[in-house]
């Protein structure tokens, strides 16, 4: 009864509050579709220089994806080496080949080296069947166990986002929200009812509940209907993860938001709070971390939402595969709620 | 025994501080069933954190407060007082009306209960026409009436108003004050701060805080004859140290 009204006053609130809405629902689509853009651009072709290199080679080069640009001394290609006309540039010692790199962006250094090893490969074993005639060319055959040969970043990113968007908005609109029922003195007179401390925090949750599970098919659907994220397992798995997250975000959200004084001080704990946990969450590989660190992702809601939501879409595993993830995360929020429970004891012992 | 039947609040010794610093000292009080009890004090006397105590709320450092024969704090007893807080609580998204369904809720009403309860005190403050306004739009003294509202939806048998009338205008103030005297003469108890001097003599009993302190309690009439003045300001200026 107390917690039904305080859900439909959430609600109504919700519903009043145009830019909070536009907040939770309209921002994430917005930022993931920014990344989609960015993240699954067209495949970059180098650009390449080359100084006085035999036309064979010239040739196997053109048949790659490749802007090539010729230069007849290595002083000229190195000013447009320098005023980044060019990635990098090919030229001749002797007759070691010789690349020269202009080096500040790891991502094009790696399209120029793809590039040059792959011509030269392709050369040699021209050669070794012109040498050996009859011979068939042995090539290998790449299988994929996950994704394939088409899998974009944005496809090996994307559980990840709608992971930590699930999180992140939800931590700050919650956090917010309970931070005013504190600061305009609403909490106190709801104290001076009948309604217990759970029932509030529970009110809360179910109230906020339903705007996150709204959230949560909205993201889910966009971005595997509208921007074709890969999605081998079941939408249903995603969801269940997708709103575990974003009941985490908002059980730590209330919590934080009593060590805050102003919607200033709740925005502070975002570099504490949300960012490491974007570092964590699979963005960046683990393995090669000091064990201390990685040891701090075990601590993090989003560490286990991410690996569960990458199980699902990009593995195509069922519920055996994230039981163990959810369990976690149905922990992680059963703590904060009980912490939030205690925590209003500050306001009233009973 | 010492909890006599006509005896709705007694505070015995009670002491609050706040990290050290001590608000309210040892204050002893008893305040009779169906009597406006009023607490008069300048401001930071300690009216605020004292009716708080009262509705249990907040709790004493030391001593204790008991209401209608039971210790608080205690949550049941909250079902029984009207609380009304110094500033107003409201939602401000909110309408008026769905505030008041809100904490009717809260406080158990439901269903047709609640509609006439509704209607009956938003009648009483004079709200009948800006129901369905969103509360940011209202006026101070709107948001005030609307809090008293809502402190009196579920017919409590303890009212406790932090200064109730600031922001209202003397003829909805005259309506107010019939209308506690109408709820007192139903059989409910009335705790009210206020600053206000002539409301301080509508009061059966007056209460005087300062520095912490109950100086002086009594009835208006016996205050302003112990002090040797012709009005409550005299009086309340003699208790605080102004006049000789
Ligand atoms: N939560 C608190 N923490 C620390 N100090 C407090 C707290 N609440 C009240 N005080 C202090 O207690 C003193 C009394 O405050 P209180 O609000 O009870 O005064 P008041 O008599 O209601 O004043 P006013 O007439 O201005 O409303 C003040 O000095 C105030 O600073
Ligand atoms: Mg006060």
């Amino acid at each position: 009864m107390r917690i039904r009204a305080l859900v439909i006053r959430i609600i109504r609130q919700f519903l009043r509050d145009k830019r909070t809405l536009a907040l939770l629902i309209v921002a994430p689509l917005l930022v993931l579709s920014l990344m989609y853009l960015v993240f699954d651009g067209d495949d970059y072709v180098p650009k390449l220089g080359t100084v006085d290199l035999p036309d064979a080679v010239v040739q196997q080069l053109e048949k790659g994806s490749v802007d090539l640009h010729s230069y007849p001394n290595t002083a000229e290609a190195d000013a447009a080496l320098q005023a980044q006309d060019i990635d990098g540039y090919l030229s001749l010692d002797g007759t070691q080949p010789h690349l020269k790199l202009e080096g500040s962006e790891p991502s094009k250094n790696r399209a120029v080296q793809m590039l040059v090893a792959r011509t030269f490969s392709d050369l040699t074993s021209d050669r070794a069947q012109a040498g050996t005639a009859g011979m068939p060319k042995i090539e290998p055959k790449v299988d994929y166990l996950h994704g394939g040969e088409d899998m974009t970043t944005f496809d090996s990113l994307g559980p990840i986002f709608i992971g930590v968007f699930a999180f992140f908005f939800v931590f700050l609109i919650a956090g917010v929200s309970f931070l005013k029922e504190r600061t305009s003195g609403t909490l106190e007179r709801l104290l001076a009812t009948p309604i217990r401390r759970w029932e509030i925090v529970v009110g809360y949750m179910v109230g906020f509940g339903i705007f996150m599970g709204i959230q949560a098919v909205l993201i889910a659907t966009y971005c595997i209907h509208v921007l074709g994220l890969m999605m081998d397992g079941s939408l249903g798995l995603v969801l269940l993860v997708t709103l575990l997250l974003a009941a985490a975000a908002l059980s730590l959200g209330m919590l934080l938001s009593t060590l805050a004084n102003t919607e200033f001080q709740m925005i502070q704990f975002i570099p504490i709070v949300i960012v490491p946990q974007i570092f964590f969450s699979g963005l960046f590989d683990l393995d090669t971390m000091s064990p201390w660190i990685s040891w701090l992702s075990h601590i993090m809601p989003l560490t286990y939402g991410s690996e569960a939501l990458k199980n699902i879409m990009l593995r195509g595993e069922g519920w055996s595969g994230i039981a163990s993830d959810t369990y976690v995360l149905i922990g992680i929020s059963a703590v904060f709620i009980a912490a939030n429970v205690l925590a209003l004891r500050k306001y009233r012992k009973i | 025994m010492a909890t006599s039947d006509d005896i709705c609040l007694r505070a015995a010794g009670i002491s609050r501080s706040f990290g050290g610093r001590q608000v309210l000292q040892d204050i002893d009080l008893d305040i009779q069933k169906s009597e406006i009890f009023g607490l008069l004090g300048p401001s930071g006397a300690g009216k605020t954190t004292l009716v708080k105590l009262f509705a249990g709320i907040d709790e004493a450092t030391t001593g204790s407060v008991d209401l209608l024969g039971t210790r608080l704090p205690k949550l049941s007893m909250l079902q029984r007082i009207g609380y009304m807080a110094q500033s107003d609580a409201l939602y401000m998204e909110l309408s008026a009306r769905e505030n008041l369904q809100f904490f009717g809720e809260l406080m158990g009403l439901g269903g047709q209960a609640l509609k006439r309860r509704m209607n009956h005190v938003v009648e009483l403050v004079g709200l009948g026409e800006h129901l369905r306004k969103p509360v940011s739009s209202y006026s101070g003294g709107m948001k005030r009436r609307l809090s008293l509202a809502i402190a009196l939806i579920h017919e409590p048998e303890v009212l406790i108003l932090d200064e109730p009338t600031v922001g209202i205008d003397p003829v909805m103030r005259q309506s107010i004050w019939d209308e506690l005297r109408q709820i007192r003469a139903a059989g409910a108890t009335i705790i009210v701060t206020t600053h206000v001097m002539d409301e301080a003599d509508k009061c059966d009993r007056l209460g005087m805080v300062r520095d912490g302190r109950l100086i002086a309690v009594g009835t208006p009439e016996g205050l302003k004859q112990d002090t040797g003045s012709h009005t409550i300001e005299e009086a309340f200026l003699y208790y605080g140290g102004v006049r000789p």
